[in-house]
C-alpha cells in the first residue's frame, strides 16, 4: 500500500503496580495514516497474540475524545503531540515513515501503574466525591427557567464543565500537582447560582482531599493547560484560589 | 408465560399520578436494612443509585470502566427532549407522547410512553438545579433546538457535548453519596451473572478486572442499567467496551429478551475508512438542523463538491419528504441514504457516503442574521461565511473538530461525508410499568430494557429515557417489590445458589482459557459484525436471515474451539473481557435474526424487503402488533410470548413524513 508506514514502538511494560517495569521495542508495519493510534495499537496487539505474547493493557472506551479514558504519554507529552487532542483522537497522520514513538503511562505519585499503560485514577472521583456536586436531592427543584443564568456565565462554566478527567494536566506537572482538574470543577460551580450557597465549603474540601491524596503543588507553570486536550484554561486555576483563599479568610470550618 | 405489563387502570393521563401515590413506601428505617445493587453507571444507573441513596437505600453500584463517569452515556451529542413548551410552539406532553409513539411506528407501550413525556419536564429541572450548564439565551432564559421526527424546538443541549453534561451531574449527585457512605463503588468490575434464588433476584457474580478475583454481592434487588448492545455488529458508535453480557446472563436465568431485532442504524455518521477501523463516530443528529443531505444527480459523478452546481445536487431527503425534509426519523433518512448509494449516486472513495453540507445555513441562516444583528450592509460572501462559523462553531464545534481530527478534511470548507451506522437498541430485556423484568426483584433501566422507543427511537430521547428511568421512575416502582421485603435478611453468600453462580462463571472462563487456538477475539467479533451488517442490518430479507442463524452457528462452534486468549484470569486482563463479551455477542446474534425471521413486517428500523411499498416500511398492524419476547430454553432455543400492544388513545395510522 502506498503511503503507509513503518515505525518502531518503545513502549513500557509493567506486569503489575509492584513490578518494576521497562521498555520493549516493538516494529509495526503498514499503517495507514487514516488509523487512529489506538488502532495503530490494536494492530500491534494482533501482532503480539498471534506470536503467543501478551497484548499491551491500555485503557480506552469512547474513542472519540470523550470519556476521559485513554491516557498514552506519547514522546514525552501527554496525548501526544497534537493540542487540544485525546490519543484516542490523534492519528497517524501526525507521523511519519520510520518514526520510533516512545510511550509511556502517566506518571504519578496519585496515579499507581495497574499495568503496562493503565494507571489508578480513583483520586479523582475521591476529590469530586468531596465536594464537586451541588447538594439537591432529586425532586427537590423549582421550573429550570426561573434561574436566569447570563449566556455568558452559563458559556464560561460549559467550558469548564468540558473537562473529561483524563488526567492529562497531572501527567503534564512537573510537579503531579492536579491544580487544573480541581480548579475546573470548583470554577464551574462557582459561576453557577446554584452552586453559590456551597462555594466555601466546597473549595475547601476539594482541596483538602486533593492535599491528602498526594498530589503535588501548583508552581504556575502553566503546562497543565498547554496539554490538556480540552483546554480547559489557566483562568480556572485563578479563579480557584480567589475561592479558596477567601474560603479559609473567612471560614467557619477552620481545621 | 402470561406477560403481564401491570398497566394502571384509569385514563391515561392520570395512570402514572394516580399510581405513584398509591405504590406502597417503604419506611426510613427499614430503607437503611434494604440493599439495592446497580449495575452501570450513565445516565440510568447513576441517576438511580443516587436518587434511592438519597432515600435511604443502601446501594451498591458497579461497572466496568475506571470511573463511573466514563460511561458511553457520556459520548451522547446531540440532546435531551422535555415538552417545556419554552419555545410557545405548541409543544406539550401529549405532543411528545404522540411524538414517541409515532416515531416508534406503533410499536411502544402507551402507558410508559406517556409517563416519559410526563417526567420529561422534571428532568430538566433537576438537571439545572445540580449546574449542567445548558446552552442558554442571551436573557438567561434556556435554549432549544430541533431533532429529528418532531415539528416542534424541545430539544435542550449543551453544544455537542450534552450527554456528558448530563452525565457530570448524575455523576456528581453518586459521588456525592458515595461521599456520605450511603453508596459502595465498584468501578473496574464487571458483573458476569446474577444470582437467583427461590425465583427471584438476589445478587451478582462480579469480577474485579484488576485482580481477576471473582467477588459475591446480594442486593434485596438488582437493577441492570448496563446499555445497549449495539456492538454485536462490531462497528458502531458505541464504545469499545459496551456489550450485552449483563443483560445477557440475566435472560439466561429467566429475564425475557423483547425486540432484539429493532436496531437503530443512524444516519449521520463517519464513513469506514479501512480494514483498520475500530469503530464509528456520531455526527449527531442535530446537525440535520443545519445541514442539508445530497448526492450528486449524476451517478458516478467524481467532481469535488465544491464544484458540483446546485442545480446538479439531489437533496433527496427534502425532494421525498417535503414535509419534514431533513428532518425525517432515523430510520427513513438512513434507508434513503442507502438506497442512494446501492443506486449508484455514492460519494468519496468508497462510494459508500453522502453530503451533509453546511455551506448554505453558514451563510443564508446564520451569517446573514449575524450581519443583521451588526448591522453590517451588504456584506461579502467572505464575511458571510466567517460571522456563520462562528455561530455554527457555539453549536457544534467540537463535533466540527472531531469530523476533522478523524478524517483530515474541514467541514467548514467541504461538505462532511457521511453514512447511516449501528447506533442504538430499541429491543433489550422486557419489563413491565414497574421496569422489572420477568425475574422478580430484577429490574432494567435505560438503553439496556426493550423501553420506549418502539422500532424506531427519535433523536434526543435516549437520553430523556435513561433519566426519566433512574431519577423518577424506578425510585417510585420500587417499592411496590422492596415493600414486601421488610422482611427478607440479607442473604449470606455463601448459600448454595452463590456457590453454584461462581462456579459457572469460573468454568467459564477456564474453557475459554484452555482452547488455546489460533485466532484473536477480535477476528471472531469482526466476522459476527460483517454478517450482522450484511444480513440483519439496514434491510434484511428472509433468505439472508435464514443463512445467518447457520453462520452464527457455525462462528459459535469455531470460537470455542479456535480462540486464543492470551495471559491468565488471576491478572488485569482486557482479552479475557473481550473474550467473554463477545461469547455472549455469538448468542445474541443469533436471536436478533431469529427476531427479525419472525416479524414478517417492516416497522421502523426493521426493514424486511418482502414488506414495502414504494420504498417505504410496510407495517402488518393485524399480525405484528406486539412485542415479542423471547424466553430461553436451553441450548440457543427460544420460545415466543407476546405481549399485544393496546393502542386506547392513539389511532394507528400509516407512519407518513411526506
Ligand atoms: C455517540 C452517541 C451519541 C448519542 N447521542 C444521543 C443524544 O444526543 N441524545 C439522546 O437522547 N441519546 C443519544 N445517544 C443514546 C444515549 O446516549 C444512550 O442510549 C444512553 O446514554 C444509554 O445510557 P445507559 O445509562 O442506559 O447506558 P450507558 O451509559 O451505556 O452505561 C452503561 C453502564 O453499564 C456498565 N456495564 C455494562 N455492562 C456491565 C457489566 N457486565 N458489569 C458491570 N458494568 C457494566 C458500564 O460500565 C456503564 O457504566 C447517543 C449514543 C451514542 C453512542
Ligand atoms: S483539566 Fe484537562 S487534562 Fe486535566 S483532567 Fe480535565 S481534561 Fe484532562
Ligand atoms: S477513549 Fe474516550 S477519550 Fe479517548
Amino acid at each position: 500500500m502506498s503511503g503507509t508506514m513503518n515505525l518502531t514502538l518503545k513502549v513500557w511494560r509493567q506486569k503489575n503496580k509492584n513490578d518494576k517495569g521497562a521498555f520493549a521495542t516493538y516494529q509495526v508495519k503498514d499503517i495507514s495514516p487514516d488509523m487512529s493510534f489506538l488502532e495503530m495499537f490494536d494492530v500491534l496487539n494482533e501482532q503480539l497474540i498471534s506470536k503467543g505474547e501478551t497484548p499491551i493493557a491500555f485503557d480506552h472506551d469512547c474513542r472519540e475524545g470523550i470519556c476521559g479514558m485513554c491516557s498514552m504519554y506519547i514522546n514525552g507529552r501527554p496525548h501526544g503531540p497534537l493540542k487540544g487532542v485525546t490519543t484516542c483522537q490523534l492519528h497517524m497522520r501526525s507521523f511519519h515513515d520510520g518514526d520510533t514513538i516512545v510511550v509511556e503511562p502517566w506518571r504519578a505519585q496519585a496515579f499507581p501503574v495497574i499495568k503496562d499503560l493503565v494507571v489508578d485514577r480513583s483520586s479523582f472521583d475521591r476529590i469530586i466525591a468531596s465536594g464537586g456536586f451541588v447538594s439537591v436531592n432529586t425532586g427537590n427543584t423549582k421550573d429550570a427557567n426561573n434561574i436566569l443564568i447570563g449566556k455568558e456565565d452559563a458559556d464560561e462554566a460549559f467550558s469548564a464543565a468540558a473537562c473529561i478527567g483524563c488526567g492529562a494536566c497531572v501527567a503534564a506537572c512537573k510537579n503531579a500537582s492536579a491544580m487544573l482538574f480541581v480548579s475546573a470543577k470548583i470554577s464551574q460551580l462557582a459561576m453557577l447560582p446554584q452552586g453559590d450557597p456551597e462555594r466555601k465549603r466546597r473549595a475547601e474540601n476539594m482541596v483538602e482531599t486533593m492535599d491528602e491524596e498526594g498530589f503535588g503543588s501548583c508552581t504556575n507553570t502553566g503546562a497543565c493547560s498547554a496539554e490538556c486536550p480540552k483546554e480547559i484554561s489557566l483562568e480556572h486555576i485563578a479563579r480557584m484560589n480567589r475561592e479558596y483563599f477567601g474560603a479559609k479568610f473567612t471560614s467557619q470550618n477552620v481545621k | 408465560m402470561k406477560l403481564d405489563a401491570k398497566i394502571p387502570e384509569g385514563p391515561l393521563e392520570s395512570k402514572w399520578t394516580k399510581y405513584r401515590s398509591k405504590v406502597p413506601l417503604v419506611n426510613p428505617a427499614n430503607k437503611r436494612n434494604l440493599e439495592v445493587i446497580v449495575v452501570g453507571s450513565g445516565l440510568a444507573g447513576s441517576s438511580a443509585a443516587a436518587s434511592l441513596a438519597e432515600m435511604g437505600y443502601k446501594v451498591k453500584v458497579f461497572c466496568f470502566q475506571d470511573s463511573p463517569r466514563r460511561a458511553h452515556s457520556i459520548a451522547a451529542q446531540g440532546g435531551i427532549n422535555a415538552a417545556k413548551n419554552y419555545q410557545n410552539d405548541g409543544d406539550s406532553v401529549y405532543r411528545l407522547f404522540y411524538d414517541t409513539i409515532k416515531g416508534g411506528d406503533y410499536r411502544a407501550r402507551e402507558a410508559n410512553v406517556y409517563r416519559l413525556a410526563e417526567v420529561s419536564v422534571n428532568i430538566i429541572d433537576q438537571c439545572v438545579a445540580q449546574g449542567v450548564p445548558f446552552a442558554r439565551e442571551y436573557g438567561g432564559l434556556l435554549k432549544n433546538r430541533s431533532f429529528g421526527g418532531t415539528q416542534v424546538k424541545r430539544t435542550f443541549y449543551a453544544a455537542g457535548q450534552t450527554g456528558q453534561q448530563l452525565l457530570l451531574g448524575a455523576y456528581s449527585a453518586l459521588q456525592r453519596q458515595i461521599g456520605m457512605g450511603n453508596v459502595q463503588m465498584f468501578a473496574r468490575h464487571e458483573m458476569l451473572d446474577v444470582v437467583v434464588i427461590d425465583g427471584k433476584a438476589r445478587g451478582i457474580i462480579a469480577r474485579d478486572l484488576v485482580t481477576g478475583n471473582l467477588e459475591r454481592h446480594f442486593g434485596h434487588a438488582v437493577l441492570l442499567c448496563t446499555g445497549g448492545y449495539g456492538n454485536v455488529f462490531y462497528l458502531s458508535t458505541n464504545a469499545m467496551g459496551s456489550n450485552v453480557t449483563a443483560a445477557w446472563k440475566a435472560h439466561r436465568k429467566g429475564a425475557f429478551f423483547a425486540n432484539p431485532c429493532f436496531t437503530q442504524i443512524h444516519p449521520t455518521c463517519i464513513p469506514v475508512s479501512g480494514d483498520h477501523q475500530s469503530k464509528l463516530t456520531l455526527m449527531s443528529e442535530s446537525l440535520r438542523n443545519d445541514g442539508r443531505i445530497w448526492v450528486p444527480k449524476k451517478a458516478g459523478d467524481t467532481r469535488h463538491p465544491n464544484d458540483i452546481p446546485e442545480e446538479e445536487r439531489d437533496y433527496y431527503l427534502e425532494r421525498r419528504y417535503p414535509a419534514f425534509g431533513n428532518l425525517v426519523p432515523r430510520d427513513v433518512a438512513s434507508r434513503a441514504a442507502k438506497e442512494r448509494c446501492d443506486a449508484g449516486f455514492g460519494v468519496g472513495n468508497s462510494k459508500q457516503a453522502v453530503y451533509l453540507d453546511f455551506k448554505s445555513n453558514l451563510i443564508n441562516k446564520y451569517g446573514r442574521a449575524e450581519a443583521a444583528k451588526l448591522g453590517i450592509q451588504n456584506p461579502s460572501m467572505e464575511k458571510l461565511i466567517a460571522l456563520g462559523k462562528e455561530v455554527v462553531k457555539e453549536e457544534y464545534g467540537n463535533l466540527f473538530d472531531m469530523y476533522k481530527q478523524i478524517t483530515g478534511e474541514d467541514p467548514y470548507e467541504v461538505p462532511m461525508r457521511i453514512y447511516p451506522a449501528v447506533h442504538y437498541t430499541m429491543g433489550g430485556l422486557w419489563v413491565d410499568y414497574n421496569l422489572m423484568t420477568t425475574i422478580p426483584g430484577l429490574y432494567a433501566l435505560g438503553e439496556a430494557n426493550f423501553s420506549d422507543h418502539g422500532a424506531n427511537r427519535l433523536g434526543a430521547s435516549a437520553l430523556m429515557q435513561g433519566l426519566a428511568d433512574g431519577y423518577f421512575v424506578i425510585p417510585y416502582t420500587i417499592g411496590a417489590y422492596l415493600s414486601s421485603e421488610i422482611k427478607t435478611k440479607a442473604i449470606p453468600t455463601d448459600h448454595p445458589a452463590f456457590e453454584e453462580a461462581e462456579k459457572n462463571v469460573k468454568s467459564t472462563i477456564n474453557q475459554l482459557f484452555s482452547i488455546k487456538g489460533s485466532k484473536s477475539v477480535d477476528y471472531f467479533h469482526k466476522r459476527l459484525g460483517k454478517i450482522m451488517w450484511d444480513k440483519c442490518g439496514m434491510a434484511r430479507n428472509e433468505k439472508g436471515l435464514i443463512s445467518a442463524i447457520d453462520e452464527i452457528r457455525a462462528l459459535r462452534a469455531e470460537f470455542w474451539k479456535e480462540v486464543r486468549v492470551p495471559g491468565s484470569a488471576d491478572e488485569f486482563n482486557p482479552e479475557l473481557e473481550k473474550a467473554g463479551r463477545v461469547a455472549d455477542f455469538l448468542e445474541l446474534g443469533e436471536l436478533m435474526c431469529v427476531d427479525a425471521l419472525d416479524r414478517k413486517e417492516s416497522c421502523g428500523g426493521h426493514f424486511r424487503e418482502e414488506y414495502e411499498e414504494d420504498g417505504e416500511a410496510l407495517r402488518d398492524d393485524d399480525n405484528y402488533k406486539y412485542v415479542a419476547a423471547w424466553e430461553y430454553k436451553e441450548n440457543t432455543q427460544w420460545n415466543l410470548n407476546k405481549e399485544d400492544l393496546v393502542y386506547e388513545n392513539i389511532t394507528i395510522a400509516k407512519r407518513s413524513y411526506k
